[in-house]
């Protein structure tokens, strides 16, 4: 079965893809598999200068799911230009950058950089990160920035420009029409949701930073919530992600509204989750009666009569 | 770094909430080094989306066999000392770096390990021995705790602490190691964070290891969970990849 998924400019042969922050640089994974049989790579978050993150433990284990606050440690993007960009070179799989910062001056340093790689073939701008003060997620919660620094970004960009949306709003669909507005091609959602964990012996805050964004399966029908409001109001790209770990969950972003998904958490359980999402796709496609991904797409639930 | 399927061959109490595991694997034993870990799989379906670290505490290459000794702290743990004979655990490893040993000959070595940080260095103290003086001292809890005495014992001379005095030296490591006039050529050290600065602010005229634990995520150096902080190289050094072994006189601890 042709997998093959055109996303705002993108050719991706298949629509699975690791989630950034969840694969490093994709070096430590290419021992599993060849990272050639990707849809496509988000790779760590990238800032203006070296970031060093937050202090340890930095992850924690919940029902279903994690805790992460990792504070956007990075070797900064000329880091990453030097030392980790070479080595995707190697492969024909689209990488996609994520861009993350403190101001609009910063993301704008960042993705024009990004944009000029030539092993880069989209931008995911960040405005998402719950995990550090300064780390962009104003721009994901006002409305006005958000449209601000993705039209920014656009105009130093000859790449695709995807807006990774915080789940941290009550009002995503304004954040998703901002965005819009100003000129994005795409939307990835959603990004990690504020989160905490005590511990009872202690009687402190498990992770350092005391909260920390929550990833994995327990997120995942706030996520299918989210696309599905999201896509009765945009026709742009999705990459859906948020819990994926199954082949079925793939078909059910699909069906929610995203057009491709990312794989984060579940990376972590098993490395190889991605390809095996692949190769499990085309069966499981046709375990549901569906004979291509524009098959899924075509039924979508979005019935404008009824409200949710 | 592989995946592997194991099977368990035993699983058994030796201590309060303490398990050795006997697991079967086809390629660790061959390419393991004292000091790595493997990061196991927990449960069924997606409760648990975390592994968890265990250091390799022994390794048999001839029947493929490696050996882990945990301590049930949470639910992961428990889910682990649940596992009966021939049951099957997913794992992946071997991870790290391990210690580098080879080089030492004629040494006089010296192994501080403290609880759960006393595994690990089990086959360091086995291996160097071959070649090596090896000293153990290896601190504890309390008498309920106390591990793994005899098989170190055939290896080094072996001194055990407890921190409430009910078996051994009373009190910790260090506490025994200042008896000690013996001239170390180096040390090896693993054990919780408070033991592992006593040991290092004790013994900075040695050139010696420790073996560091931090919460993980991945395991492999993908996910940056796992830092420390590192005195030569600017920033911080990932201890599922660039460790769990570094130097102890370049950690920040
Ligand atoms: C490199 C390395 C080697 C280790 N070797 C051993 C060993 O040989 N024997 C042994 O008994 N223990 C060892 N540990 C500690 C062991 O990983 C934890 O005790 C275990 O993960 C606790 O899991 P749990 O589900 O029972 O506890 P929970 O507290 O329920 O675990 C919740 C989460 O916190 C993590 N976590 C909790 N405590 C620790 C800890 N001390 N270090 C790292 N992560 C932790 C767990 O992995 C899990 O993700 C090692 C840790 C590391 C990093
Ligand atoms: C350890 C960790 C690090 C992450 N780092 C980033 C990051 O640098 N940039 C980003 O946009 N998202 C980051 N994320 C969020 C993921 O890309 C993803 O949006 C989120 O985890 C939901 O997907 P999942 O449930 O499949 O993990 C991170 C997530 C985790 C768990
Ligand atoms: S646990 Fe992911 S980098 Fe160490």
């Amino acid at each position: 079965m042709n997998l093959a998924v055109s996303l705002g400019g993108l050719e991706l042969k298949n629509p699975i893809m690791p989630a950034s922050g969840c694969f490093g640089f994709g070096k430590e994974f290419s021992q599993f598999y060849d990272l050639n049989t990707l849809g496509a790579i988000a790779i760590k978050a990238a800032t203006g200068e070296a970031r060093y993150g937050n202090t340890t433990p930095r992850v924690a284990e919940t029902s279903s799911g994690m805790l992460n606050a990792i504070g956007l440690q990075n070797p900064g993007v000329d880091g990453i230009i030097e030392h980790e960009l070479p080595f995707l070179e190697n492969y024909e799989t689209p990488i996609i950058a994520n861009i993350a910062g403190s101001t609009l001056e910063e993301y704008v340093h960042v993705a024009e950089k990004m944009a000029k790689e030539q092993v880069i073939k989209a931008l995911e701008l960040n405005i998402s990160c719950p995990n550090v003060k300064e780390g962009g997620v104003q721009f994901g919660t006002d409305p006005q920035l958000a449209y601000e620094v993705t039209s920014a970004v656009k105009s130093v960009s000859s790449k695709p420009v995807f807006v990774k949306l915080s789940p941290n709003v009550t009002n995503v669909i304004q954040i998703a029409e901002a965005v819009e507005n100003a000129g994005a091609d795409g939307l990835a959602m959603i990004n990690t949701l504020t989160g905490m964990r005590l511990d009872l012996h202690s009687r402190q805050p498990v992770i350092a930073n005391q909260t920390g964004g929550l990833s994995g399966p327990a997120i995942k029908p706030i996520a299918i919530r989210m696309i599905h409001e999201v896509r009765k109001q945009t026709n742009l790209p999705i990459i859906g992600m948020g819990g994926i770990s199954s082949a079925e969950d793939v078909i059910e972003f699909l069906l929610a509204g995203a057009d491709a998904v990312a794989v984060g958490t579940a990376n972590f359980k098993d490395p190889f989750i991605c390809q095996k999402l692949i190769n499990e796709l085309p069966n499981t496609l046709g375990n549901y009666q569906f004979n291509s991904i524009q098959e899924v797409r075509e039924s979508r639930c979005h019935n404008p009569s009824i409200s949710l | 770094m592989i995946q592997e399927q194991m099977t368990v061959i035993k699983n058994r109490l030796i201590a309060l909430d303490t398990f050795e595991m006997v697991l079967t694997s086809e390629t660790i034993p061959q390419r393991a080094n004292s000091g790595q870990f493997i990061h196991v799989e927990i449960g069924e379906g997606n409760e648990h989306m975390l592994r968890r670290p265990i250091s390799i505490a022994d390794l048999d290459e001839e029947k493929g066999l490696i050996t882990i000794i945990y301590k049930v702290m949470g639910e992961g743990t428990k889910w682990l000392s649940k596992r009966e004979e021939f049951n099957v655990v997913n794992v992946l490893g071997p991870l790290g770096n391990g210690f580098d040993l080879d080089h030492h000959v004629g040494d006089n070595i010296l192994i501080v390990g403290g609880g759960v940080g006393v595994p690990p260095l089990y086959h360091v103290t086995k291996r160097l021995s071959q070649h090596n003086n090896v000293t153990a001292v290896l601190g504890f809890q309390s008498k309920e705790f106390v591990f793994y005495e005899q098989q170190f014992s055939q290896y080094a001379t072996t001194y055990i602490a407890t921190d409430d005095g009910s078996y051994g030296h009373s009190g910790i490591v260090t506490d025994v190691i200042n008896q000690f006039d013996e001239p170390f050529t180096t040390f090896y050290a693993c054990g919780p964070n408070g033991m592992l600065k006593a040991v290092q602010n004790q013994l900075t005229h040695l050139e010696g290891y420790l073996s560091l634990e931090e919460r993980m995520g991945c395991g492999i150096g993908a996910c940056f969970a796992c830092v420390c902080e590192y005195r030569s190289k600017k920033g911080y050094v990932k201890i599922c990849q660039d460790g769990p072994v570094l130097k102890a006189s370049e950690v920040l601890l």
